[in-house]
Order: C-alpha cells, then sequence, then structure tokens
C-alpha cells in the first residue's frame, strides 16, 4: 500500500511483516512481538505509541540486530528498502548500524562516553565504517555539529559530553546518527529527559532533517502529544501487537479502538479540565501470559463474549485500521467506531 | 592521559590537604629515579671499583655512607641499585599491567566460560604466597635479572586482571556501550575505544602501589640470591652483605635498607595521593 502522501517511486525504507520475537524463559517462549506489521517510507515520520512494556523498545531492537542474548524472531520479515535483513550474520547486521540505520537514544548523556571529546564521538562512524582517517572524521563533526545547529560548533566539538547542554547531548546524538545519511533514523524517545522548550527544538531539528535529507524516521514515544505535533502516520502498540495504526490526523480525530480512545482521553489537555486525572484501569498482561483473545479485552469498558475467545486481527490493506472486534461487529464506518 | 584526567578535574580548585601526600610521594619517587636515570652522574665513584686500602670504614667526607667489606663507596652502590630497582619494577609493573588488563577485560567482556576459566586460573596463581610463586618460577626460568622481572611481572598479573574485571563490569552496564553497538561498533573498537579508557585510572592508581611491592619483591629476590647478581649492585644484595658485618659495619644494612624505605614509601604515598585525586566517592 502507497500512502497518499508519500512519494511511490521507491520501496518503503522500512517494511516489518508479521514481526515475532520470543525471549526464552524459565516459564516457556515470552512473546513480546506478536505478529506486528509496519511501514516507514521514505521522508516519513511513523510514530510508535505504547506504554511501558508494549514492545515498542524491542521493536526498535530488532530492526538494530541489538536484541537481549535470548530473543529471537519465531517469524515475520524485516526489510530495510529493498533488502531483507531479517536473518543477516552479526557482521552484515553491524555494517548496517550508524550507516543505513541510525538510531537516536532516550538518554543522550548516558549514551556518550564521559572521556572522549565530542568531535571524535561524532566522527567515529564515519571513521568506522568508512575508515575515514580522524583528522577528516573531526572536520566533518564540526559539519554535522552545525548542521544540527550547534552554536560555536568549532568550539563546542573539543569539550567532553558533560559540558553540554541536555538539549546540546541530544544534538550531538542526532548529528552522530546523520553522520552517514542513514536512510532510517529511530528515535528511542529522544526527547523525554528534555524540558518542553528543548524537546520543541529537538522535534524541529528532526522535521528538518526529514525535510533536507528525506530520512525515514521510526518515532518511538509515550507522549501523545508529540505524536501529534511530529509524526505523519502512527501505530499504536499494546502487549507486543498492533492495535491500531493511520494517519495521525484520522487516528486523532476518531480513534476505533477503545484502548486508544481511552489513551487519548486520559491525556490532559488544557481544553478539557479534569477534577480528576483520568487513567485506565487495570494493568499491561505479561508477554508468557497472554490471553487467548483480545490483549485489551480485561481493561476494555465495551467487551463481549468474542473478545476473550478470539483474537480479532488487523490488516494494514485500508488505511486507517484497528485490531477490534468491535468495529467487525458493527459496520466498519468510523461514525460507528466512535 | 590528560583526555582522562581533564574530566574529574572540572570546576574545582585543588585542595592543597588532599595533594600533600602526592606532593611527598611525588618527590620521593621523583629522587629516586633521578638517581636511577642518571647515576653516573650522581654518584659520586663507581660502583664496582674496589680499594682494599679503605674498606669497612664509616661514614667520612670521602665515602659519605661509608665503604663496604671490599672498599666499594656505599652511597654510590645504593645510588646504582636505585636504577636496578626502578628498571626491574618497570618491566615488571609493565608485564603485570598489560596482562592483566588484557585478560580482566576478556574476562569480563566475554563473560562466560571465558570468564570462569580465566578468573579460575588467576585464582591459582593468587593462592600462592608472592615469594614463593617467584622462587618457583625462577627455578624453572633461571636465576637472572630479566627472569626475575618476569616472575615479578607474574605475580602482579591476577591483582590488575581482578580490577581490570571489575572495572570493565562497571562500564559494561553504562548506556554508551549499547549505544557503541548502535552505531556499528565491533567488539575489539568497544573495547579500545570505550572500555580502556574508561578503566585506565583505577589500573594506573593500583599501578604506582605495585611499584613499591614490584621493589620489595626484587630487593627479597636479589637477598636471596635469586635476582640482580653480584657485583651488581641491589638493594637486596647490599643487605644480604651487609649482615655479615652487622656489628663492625651497621652502615652496610642502614643505607640500602632506608634507601627501600623511602622508595616503597615514595611510590606508596604516590599511589594513595593518586587514589584520592580520581576517587569520586572522596570527592566533595
Amino acid at each position: 500500500m502507497v500512502r497518499a502522501h508519500c512519494r511511490n517511486d521507491r520501496p518503503p525504507s522500512l517494511a516489518i511483516d508479521r514481526l515475532r520475537v520470543e525471549i526464552a524463559t524459565r516459564r516457556g517462549p515470552a512473546r513480546v512481538i506478536d505478529d506486528v506489521s509496519l511501514e516507514v517510507w521514505p521522508g516519513e515520520i511513523v510514530g510508535v505509541i505504547g506504554e511501558s512494556g508494549s514492545g515498542k523498545t524491542m521493536t526498535a531492537l530488532s530492526l538494530l540486530g541489538l536484541m537481549p542474548r535470548r530473543a529471537r524472531i519465531a517469524a515475520g520479515e524485516i526489510r530495510l528498502g529493498s533488502d531483507t535483513i531479517t536473518h543477516l550474520p552479526d557482521a552484515a547486521r553491524r555494517r548496517l548500524r550508524g550507516s543505513r540505520i541510525a538510531f537516536i537514544p532516550q538518554d543522550a548523556l548516558r549514551a556518550l562516553n564521559p572521556v572522549l571529546r565530542v568531535d571524535l564521538q561524532v566522527g567515529e562512524p564515519a571513521n568506522i565504517h568508512r575508515r575515514t582517517p580522524w583528522e577528516q572524521a573531526k572536520a566533518r563533526a564540526v559539519e554535522l555539529l552545525r548542521a544540527v545547529h550547534l552554536r560555536e560548533p568549532e568550539q563546542r566539538a573539543r569539550e567532553y559530553p558533560h559540558q553540554f547542554s541536555g538539549g546540546m547531548q541530544q544534538r550531538a546524538m542526532i548529528a552522530m546518527g546523520l553522520a552517514l545519511e542513514p536512510e532510517l533514523l529511530i528515535a528511542d524517545e529522544p526527547t523525554t529527559a528534555l524540558d518542553v522548550t528543548v524537546q520543541a527544538q529537538v522535534l524541529k531539528l528532526l522535521r528538518e532533517i526529514r525535510d533536507t535529507h528525506g530520512t525515514a524516521i521510526l518515532f518511538i514515544t509515550h507522549d501523545l502529544g508529540v505524536i501529534a505535533e511530529l509524526c505523519d502516520w502512527v501505530y499504536v502498540m499494546y502487549a507486543g501487537a498492533m492495535l491500531e495504526q493511520g494517519p495521525v490526523g484520522r487516528l486523532f480525530a476518531q480513534p476505533a479502538h477503545p484502548y486508544t480512545q481511552m489513551l487519548l482521553r486520559a491525556t490532559p489537555t488544557v481544553r478539557t479540565v479534569q477534577a480528576e486525572l483520568l487513567s485506565i484501569p487495570g494493568q499491561i498482561p505479561q508477554p508468557f501470559e497472554l490471553p487467548a483473545g483480545c490483549r485489551f479485552a480485561d481493561r476494555c469498558p465495551h467487551r463481549f463474549g468474542r473478545c476473550a475467545s478470539e483474537p480479532p486481527h488487523l490488516g494494514i490493506e485500508d488505511e486507517h485500521t484497528a485490531r477490534c472486534w468491535l468495529l467487525e461487529s458493527l459496520a466498519a464506518s468510523p461514525a460507528a467506531a466512535s | 592521559m590528560t583526555a582522562v584526567v581533564e574530566p574529574a578535574w572540572r570546576g574545582r580548585g585543588i585542595n592543597w590537604q588532599r595533594w600533600r601526600l602526592l606532593a611527598i610521594g611525588g618527590l620521593l619517587v621523583a629522587i629516586v629515579v633521578v638517581c636511577a636515570v642518571f647515576a653516573d652522574l650522581v654518584a659520586p665513584y663507581s660502583p664496582y671499583d674496589l680499594d682494599v686500602a679503605s674498606m669497612l670504614q664509616g661514614p667520612s667526607a670521602a665515602h659519605w655512607l661509608g665503604t663496604d667489606e671490599v672498599g666499594r663507596d656505599v652511597l654510590s652502590r645504593a645510588i646504582f641499585a636505585a636504577r636496578i630497582s626502578v628498571e626491574v619494577a618497570l618491566v615488571a609493573v609493565g608485564v603485570g599491567l598489560i596482562g592483566g588488563t588484557i585478560i580482566g577485560i576478556l574476562a569480563a567482556y566475554f563473560g562466560g566460560w571465558i570468564d570462569l576459566a580465566l578468573m579460575r586460573l588467576m585464582e591459582l596463581l593468587f593462592s600462592f604466597p608472592a615469594i614463593l610463586l617467584a622462587v618457583i618460577l625462577l627455578a624453572s626460568l633461571g636465576t637472572n635479572i630479566l627472569n626475575a622481572m618476569l616472575a615479578i611481572g607474574i605475580i602482579f598479573i591476577p591483582g590488575f586482571s581482578r580490577l581490570a574485571r571489575a572495572a570493565t563490569n562497571g562500564v559494561l552496564r553504562q548506556q554508551y556501550i549499547d549505544a557503541a553497538r548502535t552505531i556499528g561498533m565491533s567488539d575489539a573498537r568497544i573495547v579500545v575505544r570505550e572500555i580502556l579508557p574508561n578503566v585506565v585510572t583505577p589500573l594506573l592508581v593500583e599501578a604506582a602501589v605495585a611499584f613499591a611491592y614490584a621493589v620489595l619483591l626484587e630487593s627479597a629476590l636479589s637477598f636471596l640470591g635469586l635476582g640482580a647478581q653480584p657485583p651488581e649492585p641491589s638493594w637486596g644484595n647490599m643487605l644480604n652483605t651487609g649482615r655479615g658485618f652487622m656489628g663492625q659495619a651497621p652502615w652496610l644494612s642502614i643505607v640500602p635498607g632506608m634507601a627501600m624505605f623511602l622508595c616503597v614509601l615514595g611510590f606508596n604515598l604516590l599511589g594513595d595521593g593518586l587514589r584520592d585525586a580520581f576517587d569520586p566517592h572522596l570527592r566533595e
């Protein structure tokens, strides 16, 4: 499927097809990612939203090939551009990281080596993947820092990470990610540790990178506000599965899945003056005791007989889809869903 | 080295109270090192020249610290002995530091059975008393000063490897290691670029302390006749000869003993001072 806002002359930058990841535990294999499909097209910013434990970070790690030792891809396929990278050997996987797939972590300070100057770290990917001599790599690092709008990049490049503010550290991480112009940028809650004004600047920078380089960005977060502001497309993840996906505008205007609806209602806004903050009762199910039916069934206010016994399906054929029996039993029109 | 040192000192004034140890230790070490390096210039006489006319003389204007049983100048011999001690300590600590660091980092980084095998081997080495292990090694390798250096170095490997392993385990938990993987760093590069610079400080501090121990061990081996061979002067073999003249010429024992004491004290103070300077827990 080609999305309306994307150029269709190229394959998607990233396509995950019915991915299943299992972790071996003493209580048997735990399905931490189950039947997840996702696409990111060139020049698109795609958001993945979910609470802690929903499997969104594990999805990112499976793309990088950096899953924990006991996790394995049990089924499905991951394609980067036109290459299938699902079961690439470690060395080949390593060559992709930093060159074709870049990762921006949540806590930039802790992701930077405290004893190395910033230019050495930002220049590192070029030295690793292209064997660029250090002098050139450092000069390139200054250019990259300038490109992410760090002030006085020449001086700043010679400093240590702790001399940077939180926003500057995150800019340095983004500069490092951009070093080799990757096709795909994975950002795992890159703004969570930042205060709101700095957060806005970083989001603006990500949008600018998308516009100038056409980089596909996979943005992982639990912040609905950030998704609404930044993303073109959004996937809602819950207990290792996709519950709903669609263009940001439509999904926010007419959330189809009861979980998404509750998530949106639980987000405090200026307009909804609430006497009490709304929360969704219950907990996300553990990956080794997943319910037979819908994963959200025990917390869902609209559940009925079929929910507990059979898992609903989610296709990505239509623009906006949700994994809920409610939508199939009623006519699958947006009006009926909301 | 500067790359490691600078961040630790950021924005803090120098606290002389704490740096006193470092200063005293540094001074003593500097004296020993100057004696070792410039022995030919510092020593008033040759350490080998016999002078039967003036044997077993007490301290005098001509021989400040007296002469030994064959009339050699004790001060000159003590100064030249510093050269042997520093040489042996340098090589031994080098062997221990490099060997221990490699083993410790490998054990921590790869974990599992590699860790298990390497650390059990280290414990085996550790379980022997140092001097006994040195004697065993020298007995099998042959007695000369080069083998003494090697034997002392091997004694140091388990200590350094444990330290390196513990420090590496701490670093491996840091997120910048994960971040290094996300930009496609290989294992070898992670070890060299990410781990090594972050574990080098405690290892260097330990090296200063090991230096003092190496000087003692070398003296002990030379005392037993397993290290420096006469007429090569060493504090250990000087002490051994002095033993026979304790009554008539006590300076023969006192001089090398004092030299050893000051040298070991110097390296210990330097080690403690360095540890205090770098230990984040002791920093206010």
